[in-house]
Parts: structure tokens; sequence; C-alpha cells
């Protein structure tokens, strides 16, 4: 089925169903009960899902399969973005030249880097791409300022060149991004009894982007392609002696890889047209590295996954402040509320990030191939003979091994 | 010229810096064969040692002073150190003065102590994990450590001054014949500069003249052969792991009055002490050492005026730009051994 | 074409649907409902506020965070009322906005601008919420009211300093109440004079970012235009950490007067860096050395510790205010907390207040409403005298403070002296000044 095996296209239905439907799955709570904080089915998160989806799914084409620890990719989800807002700026509000720019703008600038960086192997190439992205970073926040907006970012302004589309719209605000006329932000509510859920277009757009991204991913995974890859991992002096000069190969994943990321940097402006240099900071270049690990690296759907827990706990655990604890509480005694509340503060909220390294912790602790192969064991657990669960690929976690 | 000799200082007192945390983690690195993430945040734990140690210090006796308000108008709370209660006012704040000099005896255990928890308790089952692993797993222990501390200290700075008597600049631009007041430099500054070179003294002799150290030098060119020969080589190194826990600490507690300590300045330096690791050589401790000095002197003469009016921006690049140029032109960085991280 | 950003959350949290438990599922495209985004409908209205919570200014943010809790309880009717009784808006009687009771969501900026939209996004499509406030930093205030602007909600911006936010990046959903570059340099100028003479040598050393560009051009052409002189201004890298090598080339210049354009850390550790220098103890042209702090922050002045002291600089409230405005928050506050306000949060408490009365005397939650209500809206009793939302850029004129760092504070709270409060009119520009040039405010979006 669409040229996949059985096994990767059960894989991809499930995926294509989950996507779907996820504006239903990710509000499973009412809205008036204490339990909405946990709802994470509303446009902006379901987007960056998606997006970041993206990021990691393209990361891992080169970390996942060549075992290349790249520390810079942010830059080209950054670059991708910037490239983005300038389109939006000169050309039109229609998001699809601002994405098809962005891709090819990551496109060359990660061919640039990487042919210098894929010079170099191990952490050495690690640092140099870490070295081009913190450079890329410290320059748009400072001196580049006149293009990239610097600190506040770049967003659009009232008087943009715009060739294609108006500068302002008839009652004087900036126009919004669209795909042909239809707004990213249009869409529908459905409100079944208690429950609401929200479909929106921009959603569904990043949706259909994602999964056509995760369907070529499979295809390069199981294409003699990704066949040479995973050999530049298990042994590059093996492929050096039968004659195959394993360089063009890393460095056409590392291209793809970075184009992956422009994809996800011109989406993210399509859904909301801001650039900010942070997002090329190499902490954001480390995230993506933490989706993928966390996820389960190699593995197919492990960056997404990845990509979804991290950032479900930047956006929900962050918003869950002192007084919503002493709601959830409530119904206890005062003095076995305030106990309750204090062990949990620390966690939540302003602590988010403390919840976050212990997961970190945890799950490399007790899973070492990411939530996958947690996945996996349960499936274990739930049927014992049936082998392998959760569909994924079987590839153990990558390793840039002395 | 005297601007020149300026900067040479401040390039060795920041190399100190550099080059203490970058020792730490290759010995580490070459002992272990861990990438430790959470090396920046033993440092940074060294830092609030300080802190911690002059906020016991500080442990007072509350008495209401009538006489006194406070911002809202109520009698003010006078806190009395129990310190001078005890040693009367003049021994009292003599001790509360040199807080963080007592802060190294006070750090060196607890670092230690943490050094060998971590290693027991956490790093020891890494060591034959993949190095993602290893760095997600030191990284997500990074965040833990700061949030801890930022739990407890809150995240701005907090001031950690040095003792009065070395609060001040040494003129000794005049000792060597230049105007007074051209060539002056904290006398803080060159303690730390001091400090770091007797430490990386000690470090390097101790791997070189001790039995320990020698067997510590065998085990990171060969481990294997090393264990084969009947050495218990692990005991030693969860020492080593204690012994660079030491010294990113001590590096800590040190660089505190330099600047007031918050929670993430140990992020702050760890992306920079990597960079001067794999500068340096992956494996080499003086490569390490040698690339922190060098990093930190070109840092401070990309930062000078008449270099940032020619090449503008190049202050914020610097340390990248000479990294991707020595990782161009030495492939293994100053003294990286061959084969080692490469793959 | 519609919006997304609609009422109907609210419509459900009030009860009108909360009712029908397994009724058939109503489908309603999100152009149906005319209106504004999130317009209150129950018994309740949603406020955001987003504020720093991780990151270098975590501390800033929890002080705002305390203010708006503050603000809350006062607009609920909880509390001693703080400043409801001192303001000179009668409009809020302590029964919530427009007899709708108060709730709040919380969000974390992470000082970063993607990081701080995504936290106001969430709060307006998933919260609900009719206004977003807070903030630490102006890349993040100018992000946030940009958004604010396109989702068609009020933004009251936290702190802010930079030109931008009410310069060329003004918008008109956003508000600042904060002050800005311009206003410290000009009521500093004077000051400075004073103190420090006509004649004078100025190094700069300024964070190479937005914020830092406004703010060493407004110190410096109202410094030189007092008669200073410019010997030298030096781009320092945010993520510097320590600045000795910023501060040496200081001792080989003639320069006598060092000025720090440096907010937060950077602040504290240059400023750390250069007492260390011994720049206080110099001596240049016979003048003795000074060093000049634009914005100051109580919070940050602690971080500096004894480094502080008999420093100038600005800001834009301080607990030791004699008013009655001042006096009534600090009391509320700090009978509340147990320590007295920041900056920080007296601004951001103030914003909440002025966007509650705005909506109760426009009588609407309308985005548009609200903002017919603050333009050219002069008040008093709000710690900082009578104060002007100007319509032209939404920015608050109103008196600005020199302070000092204190030689001998009598708490580990009295860090800073006032020196002098200078007059609006000193600090008062024309919304076209050069320096705020290249923004307009557009039209107002109500949204949905």
């Amino acid at each position: 089925m669409f040229g996949l095996k059985q096994k990767d296209a059960t894989l991809f239905l499930v995926v294509v169903a989950i996507t779907a439907l996820a504006p239903f799955l990710l509000n499973p709570f009412p809205e008036n009960s204490e339990l909405a904080q946990f709802n994470a089915g509303y446009p902006d998160l379901m987007q960056r899902f998606m997006i970041f989806g993206i990021f990691a799914i393209g990361f891992n084409i080169l970390f996942g399969l060549t075992g290349y620890l790249s520390f810079g990719h942010a830059a080209f989800l950054g670059v991708g973005s910037y490239a983005g807002v300038w389109m939006l700026k000169l050309l039109s509000m229609n998001i699809i030249p601002a994405i098809i720019v962005s891709v090819v703008v990551a496109g060359v600038f990660s061919l640039i880097v990487g042919y210098i960086s894929l010079r170099r192997s191990g952490i050495y190439f690690s640092i140099l791409t870490l070295a081009f992205a913190q450079m890329s970073f410290a320059l748009a926040y400072s001196v580049l300022t006149p293009i990239t907006g610097g600190e506040t970012g770049l967003q659009l302004a009232l008087d943009d060149p715009r060739i294609f589309g108006v500068a302002q719209t008839a009652d004087g605000s900036i126009p919004l991004t669209n795909f042909f006329g239809l707004e990213m932000r249009d869409g529908i509510e459905i409100a079944a009894g208690p429950w609401l859920f929200t479909l929106n277009v921009g959603y569904y757009l990043s949706a259909i982007v994602m999964l056509a991204s995760f369907y070529v991913a499979i295809r390069i995974f199981r294409s003699p392609f990704g066949m040479m890859l995973k050999a530049v991992k298990s042994n590059q002096q093996r492929m050096n002696y039968t004659g195959i000069n394993p360089k063009p190969y890393t460095l056409a994943a590392f291209v793809i890889s970075g184009m992956y990321a422009g994809l996800a940097g011109g989406l993210m402006v399509a859904m909301d047209p801001l650039a900010g240099a942070e997002r090329m900071q190499w902490t954001a270049s480390g995230e993506v590295v933490l989706m993928t690990i966390l996820g389960g690296a190699g593995t197919l759907v492990g960056p997404l996954l990845g990509a979804g827990v991290i950032k479900y706990f930047e956006n929900i655990f962050s918003k869950i402040n002192d007084n919503i604890l002493y709601e959830w509480f409530s119904f206890m005694p005062g003095g076995l509320q305030d106990f309750f509340v204090t062990i949990i503060y620390p966690f939540i909220g302003k602590g988010w990030h403390l919840t976050l390294g212990i997961m970190f912790m945890l799950v490399v602790i007790f899973l070492p191939g990411g939530i996958v192969e947690g996945g996996k064991r349960l499936g274990r657990l739930f049927s014992r003979k049936k082998a392998e669960g959760g569909g994924s690929d079987a590839t153990p976690a990558a390793s840039p091994a002395e | 010229m005297d601007a020149i000799i300026l900067q040479i200082l401040n390039g060795l007192d920041k190399g100190s810096a550099y080059a203490l945390i970058a020792l730490g983690l290759t010995l580490i690195f070459g002992t272990l064969g861990v990438v430790n993430f959470a090396h920046g945040a033993l440092f940074m734990l060294g830092a609030f040692c300080a802190v911690t140690l002059s906020r016991l210090l500080q442990t007072a006796s509350v008495t209401i002073d009538p006489e006194r308000t406070d911002f809202l108008g109520n009698p003010l709370k006078v806190e009395t150190p129990y310190v001078i209660e005890w040693f009367g006012p003049e021994v009292g704040s003599l001790i509360l003065d040199w807080s963080v000099p007592l802060a190294i005896l006070f750090a060196i255990p607890i670092m230690g102590l943490i050094g060998l928890a971590m290693e027991r308790g956490l790093i020891k089952h890494f060591y034959k994990r993949p190095h993602a692993d290893q760095i997600l797993v030191t990284f997500g222990l990074a965040i833990v450590l700061q949030e801890i501390v930022k739990y407890f200290y809150g995240a701005n700075p907090i001031p950690t001054p040095a003792p009065d008597a070395l609060v001040g600049s040494l003129d000794f631009g005049v000792l060597v014949g230049f105007d007074a007041g051209t060539v002056i430099y904290p006398y803080w500054r060159l303690i730390y500069f001091v400090f770091a070179a007797v430490v990386i003294g000690v470090v390097f002799a101790f791997l070189q003249f001790t039995t320990f150290g020698m067997v510590v030098r065998a085990g990171m060119a060969d481990r294997e052969t090393v264990g084969l020969l009947g050495i218990n080589i692990d005991r030693r190194f969860t020492l080593m792991f204690a012994f660079a826990a030491i010294v990113a600490g001590l590096a800590g507690v040190m660089y505190a009055p330099i600047n007031s300590p918050n929670y993430h300045m140990g992020m702050d330096f760890l992306v920079l002490s990597f960079v001067v690791v794999v500068v340096g050589g992956m494996g080499s401790l003086p490569g390490a050492v040698a690339a922190g000095f060098l990093l930190g002197v070109l840092e401070s003469f990309a930062s000078m005026p008449q270099v940032v009016t020619l090449i503008p921006g190049i202050n914020q690049i610097i340390i990248y730009l000479v990294a991707i140029i020595i990782l161009l032109t030495r492939p293994r960085g100053l003294m990286g051994r061959k084969g080692v991280m490469e793959a | 074409m519609g919006k997304l950003y609609t009422s109907r959350r609210d419509l459900l949290k009030g009860g009108a649907a909360a009712g029908i438990a397994l009724a058939a599922p109503t489908i309603f495209p999100s152009s149906a409902w005319a209106g504004f985004t999130n317009e209150p409908t129950g018994g309740s209205v949603t406020l955001g506020f987003n504020v720093p919570q991780s990151g270098p200014y975590a501390d800033e943010g929890a002080d705002e965070l305390r203010a708006y809790e503050l603000a809350v309880e006062h607009l609920n009717g909880g509390g001693d009322g703080g400043l409801l009784s001192t303001f000179s808006s009668k409009a809020l009687k302590g029964t919530g906005i427009l007899g709708k009771k108060v709730e709040f969501v919380t969000g974390d900026t992470q000082t970063k601008s993607d990081a701080a939209r995504a936290s106001a996004r969430s709060m307006i499509e998933k919260d609900g919420a009719i206004m977003v406030t807070g903030g630490s930093s102006s890349g993040v205030a100018v992000a946030v009211q940009a958004l604010c602007q396109e989702a068609g909600i009020i933004f009251m911006a936290g702190l802010t300093h930079s030109n931008d936010t009410t310069g060329k990046d003004r918008r008109r959903n956003g508000f600042r109440h904060f002050f800005n570059s311009y206003m410290s340099g000009a009521a500093l100028a004077p000051v400075l004079k004073n103190a420090y003479g006509a004649e004078r040598n100025a190094y700069y050393l300024t964070a190479d970012y937005n914020w830092g560009y406004t703010t060493e051009q407004a110190v410096r052409e109202a410094t030189e235009g007092i008669g200073w002189n410019t010997v030298e201004k030096v781009l320092t890298p945010l993520a510097a950490t320590d600045f000795s090598s910023y501060i040496a080339p200081v001792l080989n210049s003639d320069a006598d007067t060092l000025v720090l354009v440096h907010y937060g850390g950077n602040m504290v550790n240059s400023l750390t860096n250069a007492v260390q220098f011994g720049l206080r103890d110099r001596v240049v042209n016979g003048k003795d050395f000074q060093i000049v702090v634009p914005l100051y922050s109580r919070l940050m002045a602690k971080g500096a510790g004894a480094n502080v002291k008999g420093i100038f600089g600005s800001t834009n409230w301080h607990w030791s205010l004699p008013d009655e405005g001042s006096k009534a928050f600090t009391k509320s506050f700090g009978t509340k907390y147990g320590f007295p306000p920041s900056q920080a949060a007296h601004t951001c408490y103030v914003q909440a207040m002025l966007y509650a009365d705005a909506v109760e005397r426009a009588g609407s939650f309308n985005p548009c409403a609200v903002v017919e209500a603050l333009e050219g809206f002069e008040f008093d009793g709000m710690g900082n005298g009578p104060t002007l939302y100007r319509a032209e850029d939404h920015q608050c004129f109103k008196d600005v403070l020199v302070v000092k760092g204190k030689e001998n504070p009598d708490n580990e709270f009295d860090l800073l002296e006032i020196v002098e409060v200078t007059p609006v009119d000193q600090v008062t520009y024309a919304p076209d000044h050069p320096q705020f040039a290249g923004g307009e405010l557009g039209a107002c979006n109500p949204g949905a």
C-alpha cells in the first residue's frame, strides 16, 4: 500500500488516523472540568506538535540513520523562518511561496554548513555544527538586527511592500496568512455537550504537511539510500573498503534534514508570522536532539512522540499555578490541602523545567530506546506472543560510539 | 601597549575559568568515557557553596528595635549574626568577610560527596551506554540541579563579595614603568588566575607523579588492559569523578566574587567549555588547558573597541569562529588523540 | 471571513450549555458569532498573565505575578482594596469587572519571543482570555503586542523600556504604562549635569540588542544636549557574563564617566566588574570617575550588592514614594507578601487596574471600546502623579524618578533613594519624535 510494506503502511495509517482525530483525542476532558487544564486540543499547540514533529523527523533522518549528531539544526529552522517572514512581507500573504522559499533557503544554508562540518566526524562534527548555529544566533540577535529584527523578532508591519497583495486590509490591519484565501486561523468548532472541539485550518494544513514529510521519511528509511546511511553509522570503514565514498550520502542526509528544518520554520511563520532569534539558540538545537532521543532515535515514529511530549510539557505544565492546585485539592481539609500543594508546587508552573529534567532522566535510565521502547514493552506485556508492539522500526537507539 | 597587556590579563583570567571547567570535563571523559553535560552544574554548585556558607554564617538572632522602622512603618527587626554574638564584632565580622575563602574548605568535602553520589548513583550505569544517552541523562541532571538551586535561592544573582582586604586593584603598570592608573588589575582576579594555575599544576602533578595517577593515566589510554592486570580501575575512576567535581566546584567558589552567582551560570559555561574541550582535542588534558587560555585571550582581544569597530559583531562570534578554523585545520583539535569520539 | 478566537468557551463555562450533557453536537463555523474575540458571556471574565517564570528574569516575573494576584483580589472586592481608594477614576467598585468575577490564567514567557507568543496564544485559544498582560523585556512585549493585535484582544505591556514598544512597533490594541528609553535620558541628563557638571567624557557599554540601541541613543542624545562628549560606544553581547575585557579599555581612554546600558544579569555583572577595576576610585582630567546605569531595578540592584552605592539611574516607580497611591500599594503588597513591591510589580498592578477601569467606563469588553476609553485617559492616584495615556502612541506620560544607590540602607529593601522626581513636562516628546519614528498604530481589532 502506498509503496510501503505492510508494517509501515499500518503504522502510517495509524499516524494518519491519530492526526486526523487529534482535535478530539487531545481534548478528552469537558470544558468546565478541573482536568480541562490538561486538554491540548487548541490550535496553537496542535500546530506546534505537527511543526516540531516535522523538525524532529527530519533530524532523525540525519541522526537516526547516520549517527551524526548535529547540535546546530535549530539554525536551519531559524533561517527558514526568516526567509518565510520576508516572503510574507515582500511577496504575498499566501503561505505557499513562503514555505517553499523557507525550504530552499534552509537547504542552501545546510548545504554550506554540512559541506564544511562533514569534513569531521564524531564530536568534532557536533561542535562545528554548534559553532555555526551559535554564530547565526548571536549575529541575528545583534548586528543583523536590520534583517532579522533582533531582540524583538522579525514581524509584519503595516507598511510592508507586498507585491502580490495589500499592505493593509480595508480596515487598517495587517492581513492574515492564508492558503489561497483560506486563512490559517479559520475553522469550525463543535460543541458536543460539555465538550468543545476546534477543527482549525492551520492545524490540518500542518498535519497534511507533516504526514507528507512522515511518508517521505518512511520511504527514505526503506530505500537503498537509507540502507547506505545506516551503513555509514554501523561501519564507515567497511564502506570505504568496498570503494563507496560515504561523504555524498551523509551530505545528502544532512541537507534533507536541513530542508525538513526549513519546512518546519516556514510552517511556523505561516501559522504565526513572527521569527525570533531564540529559535536558533543552542537550547533550541538541543531540544530537537532531546525530542529525538526521548522518542527513540532511529525509529520512525519516535521523534514525533518525543516532540509531542516535550511541547506538551512546555505548554501545559508551565500554565498550572498554585491557584489551580488549590482548586484541585479543595476537597481536602485545609492542612492536607496545603501539604499537597506544597509537595506538588515545585514541579509545575514555574517549576516545569524540573519535571522535564526528571522525565529525561527517568526515560533514559529505564527506557534506553525512548518512548517507542516503552510502547514496545507495554505491547509485549499485553500480548506475550506478539513479539513486536508499537509497529515501529526495531533499530536500536543511535550511538555515535567510540 | 598598556591596553594589550590588560587584555592579555583579562584573557588569562577568563581562560582560567574555561580551563578549569574543561580540565574537569576532560578528566571525566578521559577516564570514564562519559560525556558529562552536568559539569557546568557542578561549577554552579561550587559557586552556591560559597553562597550557602555565607548564608549559614549570616544565621542570626532577631531582636526588635523600636527606634527604627521597616518599609511598612512597623518596628524594625534587627538581625545579629550568631557569629558576631559568639566571637564579638571584630572577629565575627572578619569571619563573615572571609566567607568566600572559607568556602573553599567547605566546598571540598561537599563537592566530593556530590561527585561520589553522582557517579555511584547515576553515571556508573551509563559507562556502556551510547554517548547520546549519556548526554541526555546528564543534561536532565543539570536541569534538575539548577532548578533545585533556583527553588531555594531564586533566579536573581546573589552578591558574594571577596574579603574587603582583597577588593581593590593592583597598579602594577607603575612597577614596570607605565603611567599610574593605566595597567591596574583587580586583586581577586589575579588570585583567581594564580589559584587556577595551582589547581592545574596539582592535577598534572598528581597524574604524573603518583602511582594512583599513573594507573589512571594507563586506564585512560587502555582501560581493558589495565583491568586485565588485576587493577580495580573502576574504584579509581569513581575517585577521579569526585576529584573532577571538586575541581569544578572550586572553580565555582572562587568565581563567585567575580560575578554574582545565579542558578543558570552553569549552563552559560557549559557550551563554551565543550567548545574548549573539543578545540583542545578530545581526551587531552594539556589540550583542554591550552585551548581554555587561547580562547580566553582571543575573546578578550575581540572585545576591544578598535577591533569591534573594524569588524562589527566579531566579539559575538570569535570563540565559535576560532573553533571552526582550528577544527578545519587540525582535524582533532589542538592535541586530540586519534579515534577518540570521532565515529 | 471570521477568525477562530470566539467566545463560546466562555459560553460553555458560563453554564448555558453545561447542563445539556449528551445533546447532539452543535457545529458552527467560527464566523457565525458576531462580536469580538473571547467575549465573556458567563459570570466571569478571564485575564491572561504572561510573565517570565523560568530563565534569568524569573524573580521579576514572580513579583509581577504577585502584583496581578493582588490586583485580581482587589478587583473582586477582597483584601484592603489597594489603589481602588486612591485611583482618581471611581468606576471600579470591587465587584469584578462589569459585575463579572475576575479569573486569571498564567503562563511562562521564558523571556523568549517565541515562547511568549505560544503562551499568549494558548491563553487566547484555550482559556478564552480577554486581555493579556505582563512580561519583562521589550522583545517579548513587542512580539506579544503584535499577536494580541492580530487576535483582537487587548495587550497591557508589563516591564518594557525600549522606545520601540510605543515607537516603531506600536499597535492599536497595545498599551504601555512603563516609561521608556527617551524618558530615562531626558530625566537623567539635568540631574547628571547638576551632580557631575557639563563637561564630561562619556564611555558607553551597550547591550547589543534593540533595547540597548534605543536606550543608548536616548541617553547619548540627552547628555550631549547638556554638553557631554561621547568618547566611545561599545556593544557587548547579551551572552557576555564577564565584562572585564570591555571595562579594561575604559582605563586607557580619557573617559571620566561610564554609562552602562545593561539590564538584568548583564547590569549586575558589568557594574560589579567596573567596580572591581577600581573605576570609582579613579580621577580623570581632575574629575572623579563616575558610573551611570540608565535603567535601574531594585531586584537587580540587590544582585549587585554594595556596588550600586551612589550610582545614578532612573526607575519607573519606587516603593518609598510618599504619595498616597504609592503608600497604599506598598502597604497592600507588603502586608500580603512581607516585602515591598518592585517597579515591575507596580506597573503590572496598575496596568491590570487601568484595563479593568477602562472596561467599566466603556461599559463593554469590546477591545475597540476599551481602546477608546484608554486613549487620552487622564488619571491620578496610581503612584506616579497625574498621568496621561496618550492617544497617539498609547504611551503613559508621567513623572520619572531619578534614583541613586543608597549609601547607608536602613533595611535590605532600602537600596535606592529618590534623587529627583522629574516632572512629566520635561520627559514629554512629540509622537513623531525621530527616536519613535516609523510606526503606526493601525486600526483597533476586535477579532472574531
